[in-house]
C-alpha cells in the first residue's frame, strides 16, 4: 500500500475482503440483525471493533475431531450407567443392573476407542498412563477414565457370565469374580461422576476462548447431560417397572442441564458466549435444549408406559450427544476467529485498568 | 506440581538442581528488516518441512502465515498509514501514564545530546516482527501435558519430546500464543494429494506429534548460540540470560521513547501478567494484536484449582442426584 495523490482514483476496496493488519474492523455481531424485531432473545453484545493480523487467528483450535465429541458422550453415558448400575445392585433391580452395567462398558469401550483413534499417534495412547500429573486434566481424566473401566469390566463380566449360563472359560477365576462383582460395581460408581465432570474442566483448561470462558458452569452442564443421556438410555433398555430411579435421574438431569446451560450463558463473557447462540453449533445446542425438555415431559407424563418411556429415552441421548457435538463445535469456531480471543481479553485488560490495576498487563512502556 | 501462576524462576520450580541462569530471546522489531533470515536458518537447523503449498497469501511480504508445528519462527508484515502510526503513538504513549513497570530503566547516557522532539510521523511504515515460542514462565502446554513429552529445560524454556507425544492435542489449544501445534504431513491442507504438492521433499518427521520451538536446546547444550539469532543479520533477535535481555530491552525502550517514539513497548517483560512473564520477550511498535498477538494472554492452568473445585462440586451433585433417585424409589 502506498499513499499519494492518486490514491482518491483508486476503486473502493471489495466489500467482505481479506481483514487487512493494522486495520480496524467494525463488524456488528450476527445477532443484532436476526432479533432486532424483539422476536427472540438478542444477546447485547457490544459493538465490535478489533484489529487483528489478516484475520488470522491469535489461538490455535484443538484438532479434535468428532471422535472427542463422541467420547466426551459415551463416557457421560457410561458415567450415569455405571451410577445406576450401582444403585440397582444395593437396591435389588436385576434388571437394571444388569443393562446399567453393560450399557456403561459399551460405552466406555466405544468412547475409549474414540479416544485413540483421535491420538496423533493412536499406537502410544498408553504413554498417557507413563505418569500421573497433577496439573493436566487429560492425565487425571486418563487414570478416571481407567479405574472405571476396570471397575465397570469386572462388573460386566459376571453379568456376561451369568447371561451366557456360567460358559465363559473362567474356570477358578469364576469364584474371584462373583465376590468381585458388588464391590467393582460400587468402585465404578465412584468414578463415575468425576468421569462425567472432568471433561469439563479437559475443555475450559485451554485458551480456547468459548470454552475457558464457560469454565465456571460447564462442568454442571456436563454431569446434567451425563445423567440425562444415561438415564435415557436405561428407559429404552429397561422395563418400566424397574426403571423409576432411572425416571428420576432423568428429571433430574434435565432441570439440572436447562438450568446450568442458562446460568453458563448468562456469566460468561458475551463476545466468547456467542459461538454457542450462532451457526452449526447454536443449531445444535437449541436442538439439545428442546429435546431435553420434550424428552423430560414424556418422562414425566409418560414415563410409565414402555413405548413413551423408549421414546423419551432416545431423545434424551440425543439431546444430551448434541449438547457434546455443539460444545466441541462452538469451541473450535471460537479459536477460529481472532475476534473471540481479542476482544474479551481487550475488555478485561481495559477493566482492571479502569479500576486501577495497571502492574499485570502482558505490555508495559 | 509446581507454581500455577505469578513471578517465579521456571527452572527451579520444575525442580532442577542448581540451573543456570534463565535463557530467552529478545525480538526488537524496531530494527528488523524482515530477511527472514530466522526463518531459513530455523527450518535448516532444525530440518522442519515445508509448511503449505508455497502459496502467495496476499498479506504484505508475509508468505508464511503463522507459527505453527513446521514453522517456529514467523516474520510478520503490517503495512501502516500515518493515522495508524499515530494512534500507536498515543496507544503507547498511554501505558507511560498508567504508570506501568518498567519505567524505572536507565535514561540516555547523555539527555543533552539526544533529540527530544517527536521526529516527523512518516505517511507510511511497515511493521516487521519475528515472532517465536515465547517460553512463559507458566507454560499452558507443558501444564496440560498428559504424557510428560513437553517439559522444562535446565534453561528454563520448554521443549517437546517427540519419542514420548502421542499427540493428543490438549497442549494446541491450552496455548494462548497459538504457537505449538500438531503436525500433520507437512502440507497446509491434510486432504492433498501427495501428486499435487510442489516439488521434491524429503519425507516428513515426526507426523502426527506436537512440535514448537525449542530455543534450540540442541544448541544450548552446546553452549551455542540458537540458529536464529546466530543468523539475524541486524541483531533484531537477541539471545542470552533473560534478566539481561530484559534490562537491555527496558534500556531501549526508554531510548526510543526519548526520541518521541513513544509506540514503542515491550511484550512478555512484565512478571506479574497472565503467563508470568515470557522468556521470549519483543519490543512492539503498535498494540499486540497488530502482530497477532493476544493482548491479555493468560495460562488456563492459573484457574485450574478453581476448575476442579467445581467440576469437584458437579460431580458431588451427580452423586447426590442419583442416591436421591434410588431414595425417592424405595419410599
Amino acid at each position: 500500500m502506498t499513499t499519494s495523490d492518486y490514491d482518491s482514483l483508486r476503486p473502493p476496496d471489495a466489500a467482505g475482503g481479506r481483514r487487512r493488519g493494522g486495520r480496524r474492523t467494525r463488524r456488528a455481531a450476527p445477532g443484532r440483525i436476526a432479533g432486532a424485531d424483539g422476536s427472540r432473545e438478542m444477546p447485547m453484545v457490544p459493538e465490535a471493533e478489533f484489529t487483528s493480523y489478516y484475520g488470522r487467528p491469535v489461538v490455535k483450535p484443538a484438532p479434535w475431531g468428532p471422535e472427542i465429541a463422541a467420547y466426551l458422550f459415551l463416557g457421560g453415558v457410561a458415567a450415569g450407567s455405571g451410577l445406576l448400575a450401582a444403585g440397582a445392585q444395593l437396591t435389588g433391580r436385576p434388571k437394571l443392573r444388569r443393562n446399567a452395567r453393560l450399557s456403561a462398558l459399551a460405552a466406555v469401550g466405544l468412547g475409549g476407542a474414540a479416544l485413540v483413534k483421535d491420538l496423533g499417534r493412536p499406537e502410544r495412547f498408553l504413554n498417557m498412563l507413563r505418569t500421573v500429573k497433577l496439573t493436566s486434566p487429560m492425565s487425571i481424566g486418563s487414570w478416571i477414565l481407567s479405574a472405571f473401566s476396570a471397575g465397570a469390566g469386572v462388573a460386566a463380566a459376571a453379568e456376561v457370565d451369568r447371561m451366557t449360563g456360567e460358559r465363559l472359560p473362567l474356570g477358578p477365576l469364576r469364584r474371584v469374580l462373583q465376590v468381585a462383582e458388588g464391590p467393582a460395581g460400587l468402585a465404578a460408581a465412584l468414578f463415575a461422576p468425576p468421569l462425567a465432570a472432568y471433561t469439563a474442566v479437559l475443555l475450559a483448561d485451554t485458551a480456547t476462548p468459548t470454552w475457558n470462558a464457560s469454565r465456571e458452569d460447564l462442568p454442571f452442564v456436563f454431569v446434567s447431560s451425563a445423567s440425562l443421556a444415561a438415564a435415557g438410555l436405561a428407559m429404552i433398555t429397561t422395563p418400566v417397572a424397574e426403571a423409576g430411579p432411572a425416571r428420576t435421574l432423568a428429571l433430574l438431569g434435565v432441570t439440572g442441564d436447562l438450568i446450568a446451560t442458562e446460568v453458563m450463558h448468562r456469566r460468561m463473557d458475551p463476545v466468547a458466549a456467542e459461538p454457542l447462540h450462532h451457526g452449526t453449533a447454536g443449531r445444535m445446542l437449541r436442538g439439545s435444549e428442546a429435546l431435553a425438555i420434550a424428552g423430560g415431559l414424556g418422562t414425566l407424563l409418560g414415563g410409565r408406559r414402555r413405548g413413551v418411556a423408549a421414546l423419551s429415552g432416545l431423545a434424551l441421548m440425543t439431546a444430551s450427544a448434541l449438547t457434546r457435538f455443539g460444545v466441541l463445535e462452538a469451541g473450535i469456531h471460537s479459536a477460529r476467529d481472532p475476534r473471540y480471543t481479542i476482544e474479551p481479553q481487550k475488555r478485561r485488560l481495559a477493566a482492571r485498568r479502569g479500576a486501577g490495576l495497571t502492574n499485570d498487563s502482558i505490555t508495559t512502556a | 506440581m509446581g507454581q500455577l501462576t505469578g513471578p517465579t524462576d521456571p527452572a527451579a520450580d520444575a525442580r532442577w538442581h542448581d540451573p543456570g541462569p534463565r535463557k530467552g530471546f529478545f525480538t526488537d522489531t524496531s530494527i528488523c528488516i524482515g530477511c527472514k533470515a530466522c526463518e531459513v536458518a530455523c527450518k535448516e537447523w532444525n530440518r522442519n518441512p515445508r509448511d503449505g503449498d508455497l502459496e502467495l497469501l496476499g498479506s504484505s511480504y508475509d508468505n508464511t502465515g503463522a507459527l505453527g508445528a513446521s514453522t517456529w519462527r514467523h516474520v510478520a508484515f503490517i503495512e501502516q498509514d500515518r493515522d495508524r502510526i499515530e494512534e500507536a503513538r498515543v496507544s503507547g504513549r498511554a501505558l507511560v501514564s498508567l504508570g506501568m513497570p518498567g519505567l524505572g530503566a536507565p535514561a540516555p547516557a547523555d539527555p543533552a545530546a539526544v533529540s527530544t522532539a517527536p521526529p516527523d510521523t512518516p505517511e507510511f511504515r511497515w511493521l516487521m516482527s519475528s515472532d517465536v515460542c515465547k517460553h512463559c514462565t507458566h507454560a499452558g502446554c507443558l501444564d496440560v501435558c498428559p504424557t510428560g513429552a513437553l517439559f522444562r529445560t535446565e534453561f528454563g524454556t520448554v521443549v517437546v519430546q517427540a519419542d514420548v507425544c502421542n499427540g493428543c492435542g490438549t497442549c494446541v489449544a491450552a496455548c494462548p500464543f497459538g504457537v505449538i501445534e500438531r503436525r500433520t504431513d507437512g502440507t497446509a491442507a491434510p486432504g492433498t494429494k501427495p501428486g499435487e504438492r510442489k516439488g521434491e521433499q524429503p519425507a516428513v518427521p515426526n507426523i502426527g506429534v506436537a512440535q514448537k520451538c525449542t530455543l534450540c536446546y540442541d544448541r544450548m547444550v552446546e553452549d551455542q548460540t540458537p540458529a536464529c539469532a546466530k543468523t539475524c543479520p541486524t541483531t533484531s533477535i537477541k539471545f542470552g540470560d533473560r534478566d539481561e535481555l530484559v534490562a537491555q530491552a527496558e534500556e531501549r525502550v526508554a531510548e526510543l521513547h526519548a526520541q518521541g517514539m513513544t509506540e514503542a513497548r515491550l511484550y512478555g517483560a512484565n512478571d506479574l501478567d497472565g503467563v508470568g512473564g515470557t522468556g521470549s520477550i519483543f519490543l512492539l511498535l503498535d498494540e499486540p494484536e497488530v502482530y497477532g498477538l493476544p493482548p491479555d494472554p493468560r495460562v488456563p492452568t492459573a484457574d485450574l484449582s478453581r476448575m476442579f473445585n467445581r467440576a469437584g462440586l458437579a460431580a458431588a451433585g451427580m452423586m447426590a442426584a442419583a442416591v436421591f433417585s434410588f431414595l425417592k424409589g424405595r419410599s
